[in-house]
């Protein structure tokens, strides 16, 4: 026993996420570990994105959409009536699938959500921990005020990382961070999340499931539901090495050894 | 085996169906051309056209002499001369409006020089001509004339001086000019722009932003667009009987102790070009916001933007250029419209500049308009010499506006 009962971050429970009467994502049940990464995989289009999207509540914006179920953070239910999504989205921050810095400079990136969110400290040593945190510090220390439309594609997304850490989440989305970026970059933005662990819980959605095995503790294998409803759901959910070694459904065992998907 | 590749054409057959299809494209681009072409001859035609009657030949007679009023030539003149020789032959009454318009000790040598002409001499035009015509018919001209007009001096010139720009208008053309015009029309695009502006983006951003698609928005957007095409008349009917008549306290000033005035005011006329620009100006907006990327919203609501943080730190400042871009188009329409102006009012003959909001007015189109419908030759020579400035003002404000967002695109 190397741990006793494991701290749960956040929690869903019979979570179905409906676009009108559509429920893209339907039955979802996860227990979702402190400081641990968890990533869902699955095929194109079974809903992992917006099963991500629906934890900090972005998909809000998506007219006549709306979800049942609950999804708990410290017990609570982001979904409840007396829930401000502005605040949920402070806690549960987002890097989303292409690099989308502000059109500002590299230092106002870090600044800006903390500014707005009222924050009292001091902005510089604010900017120097978030850069540092996102391992980019050394690369642009030099050149704050520059665009950081001027960065590399890489060097963007790990300034998302930076503006997301700024402003003190308690969780980390990201949706398929990696997908826009080459090689090296990836494992760049692979090796934060190791380091990023140690004090955020990171959620991922990646369509490379070797990505998947690589970073992640836990992992979620989303599949469209066999009644041909054309909703996704959580068919398999456990430790990572278990899902890529030893998996309990006959699909996923199908998906993460390439004879479907 | 690829069963399609014989249904191709091959060799001889297939240089032929190339030559065609590289024959079909010159056909094509070459109608393109000549589009290009005839739009471009209409529009060097019609720049033709404004030169050549705002510069020419001009016979005119003095009605008395100068050798009656001075020995010297009045060019030599110093303003001390010209104002006795003012004092000693106005009559009395009109010596004192002019005064009273302007102290005649402080008016300058030229304007006293015009008033001379204007007032004493009196020039009267016997015929203009064309630019074309006073080049290539000169010593005709001359000779036409030394035979109808023996008294007459014949003149080479320009309609268009600075003296034009900073006159305001009389009702003889050769001392007629356009500032009150010009200064009545920067006032009227400037109230009408203050007006649509924020006005006009304030829906934009909430036609964009907020408003969800329902029935009843969508049937106020359909309405947007087909409003943009509504005829300028109607809205100068609709500027009569709101600004001029039904808010006709505000718009007179009366309601600021403005005691001389009616509703046909320069205010009036700026919040009915304002009108007619709106929805020009909210669809520019409304497009300007669409272009801004969505990862950007995403990106502020992803770290906790409220809605309005979103768009007053984001959306509205990628914006703007387009809404500024949106903006010129509104001048540039402003700035020409005649109809409604007609309608709310403006003056035809006003000699005073407009001096705030509650003046009355006249405006640049308007002025041309009446010139050209008047019987002598010599009020289509200056509203030829109009038409130049409008033309001027109309690109220089654009050039301004084009700066502008040049200015706001380059920050990133």
């Amino acid at each position: 026993m190397q741990n006793n009962q494991p701290e749960i971050a956040i929690e869903t429970k019979n979570l179905f996420i409906f676009y009108g009467s559509f429920a893209a994502v339907s039955e979802v049940n996860m227990k979702i570990e402190k400081q641990k990464i968890t990533a869902i995989i699955g095929p194109s289009g079974c809903g992992k994105s917006t099963l991500l999207r629906a934890f900090n509540r972005m998909n809000d914006f998506v007219p006549s959409s709306y979800v049942t179920g609950e999804i708990l953070l410290h017990g609570q239910n982001l979904y409840g009536k007396d829930i401000d999504p502005v605040e949920v989205r402070r806690k549960i921050g987002m890097v989303f699938q292409k690099p989308n810095p502000f059109p500002k400079s590299i230092y106002e990136n870090i600044t800006w959500g903390a500014k707005i969110n009222g924050f009292k400290g001091n902005m510089d040593e604010l900017v120097e921990q978030s850069l540092r945190g996102a391992a980019l510090w050394d690369e642009v220390k030099d050149k704050l005020k520059k665009s950081a439309y001027e960065l590399s594609g890489g060097q963007q997304q790990r300034l998302c990382i930076a503006r997301t850490i700024a402003i003190q989440p308690d969780i980390i989305l990201m949706d398929e961070p990696a997908s826009a970026l080459d090689p090296i970059s990836t494992l760049r933005i692979e090796e934060l999340m190791q380091e990023l662990k140690q004090n955020y819980t990171i959620i991922i959605v990646t369509h490379n499931m070797q990505q998947a095995a690589r970073v992640s503790d836990y992992t979620a294998m989303m599949m469209l539901e066999k009644d041909g409803s054309r909703s996704g759901t959580v068919i398999e959910f456990s430790e990572t090495k278990r899902i890529f070694t030893n998996p309990k459904d006959k699909r996923t065992e199908d998906y993460v050894t390439g004879r479907f998907g | 085996m690829n069963p399609s590749r014989d249904h191709y054409p091959k060799g001889e057959e297939l240089q032929r169906s190339l030559s065609a299809r590289y024959r079909n494209a010159s056909i094509w681009q070459i109608l393109f051309l000549s589009a290009l072409v005839i739009a471009i001859l209409s529009l060097a035609a019609l720049l033709y056209n404004v030169v050549d009657g705002a510069f020419g030949y001009v016979a005119f007679e003095y009605k008395n002499d100068p050798s009656e009023f001075t020995a010297k030539p009045l060019d030599d003149l110093n303003q001390q001369e010209l104002l006795d020789i003012l004092t000693a032959n106005l009559s009395s009454g009109a010596f004192k409006k002019l005064d009273n318009e302007k102290a005649m000790e402080k008016r300058s040598r030229s304007d006293l020089h015009t008033l001379v002409l204007e007032r004493l001499i009196q020039i009267d035009t016997k015929q203009t001509w064309s630019m074309t015509d006073s080049i290539f018919r000169s010593s005709e001209i001359k000779a036409e004339v030394a035979e109808k007009y023996p008294d007459a001096k014949l003149e080479f010139r320009s309609w268009l001086t600075p003296v034009f720009l900073t006159t305001p208008m009389s009702s003889k053309a050769e001392f007629a000019g356009v500032r009150t015009a010009i200064l009545g029309s920067l006032w009227m695009v400037g109230i009408a722009i203050l007006f649509a502006l924020p006005i006009g983006t304030g829906a934009a951003i909430y036609l964009q932003e907020y408003a969800s698609k329902n029935l009843l928005n969508r049937i106020i957007q359909t309405n947007i667009n087909n409003l943009a095409g509504v005829p300028s008349i109607v809205y100068g009917m609709l500027g009569l009987a709101i600004f001029v008549r039904a808010l006709e306290p505000l718009t007179s000033g009366s309601m600021f102790g403005v005691t001389d005035a009616n509703g046909r005011t320069i205010l009036s006329a700026g919040l009915t070009m304002g009108t007619l620009v709106l929805p020009l100006i909210i669809i520019n907006a409304q497009e300007a916001i669409k272009a801004v990327p969505d990862s950007l919203r995403q990106a502020a609501f992803g770290v906790g933007a409220t809605r309005w943080q979103t768009v007053w730190h984001h959306v509205l400042p990628n914006a703007l250029p387009g809404i500024l871009t949106g903006s010129i188009l509104a001048v540039s329409r402003a700035i020409g419209e005649t109809a409604p102006l007609i309608v709310v009012g403006a003056s035809t003959f006003i000699s005073i500049d407009p001096d705030g909001p509650f003046s009355k007015f006249t405006a640049l189109p308007i002025q041309i308009y009446q010139w050209t419908t008047r019987a002598q030759s010599e009020f289509h020579a200056i509203a030829a010499s109009a038409i130049i400035v409008l033309l001027v003002l109309l690109l220089s404000l654009n050039a301004a506006a084009i700066l502008l967002r040049n200015r706001f695109q380059k920050k990133y």
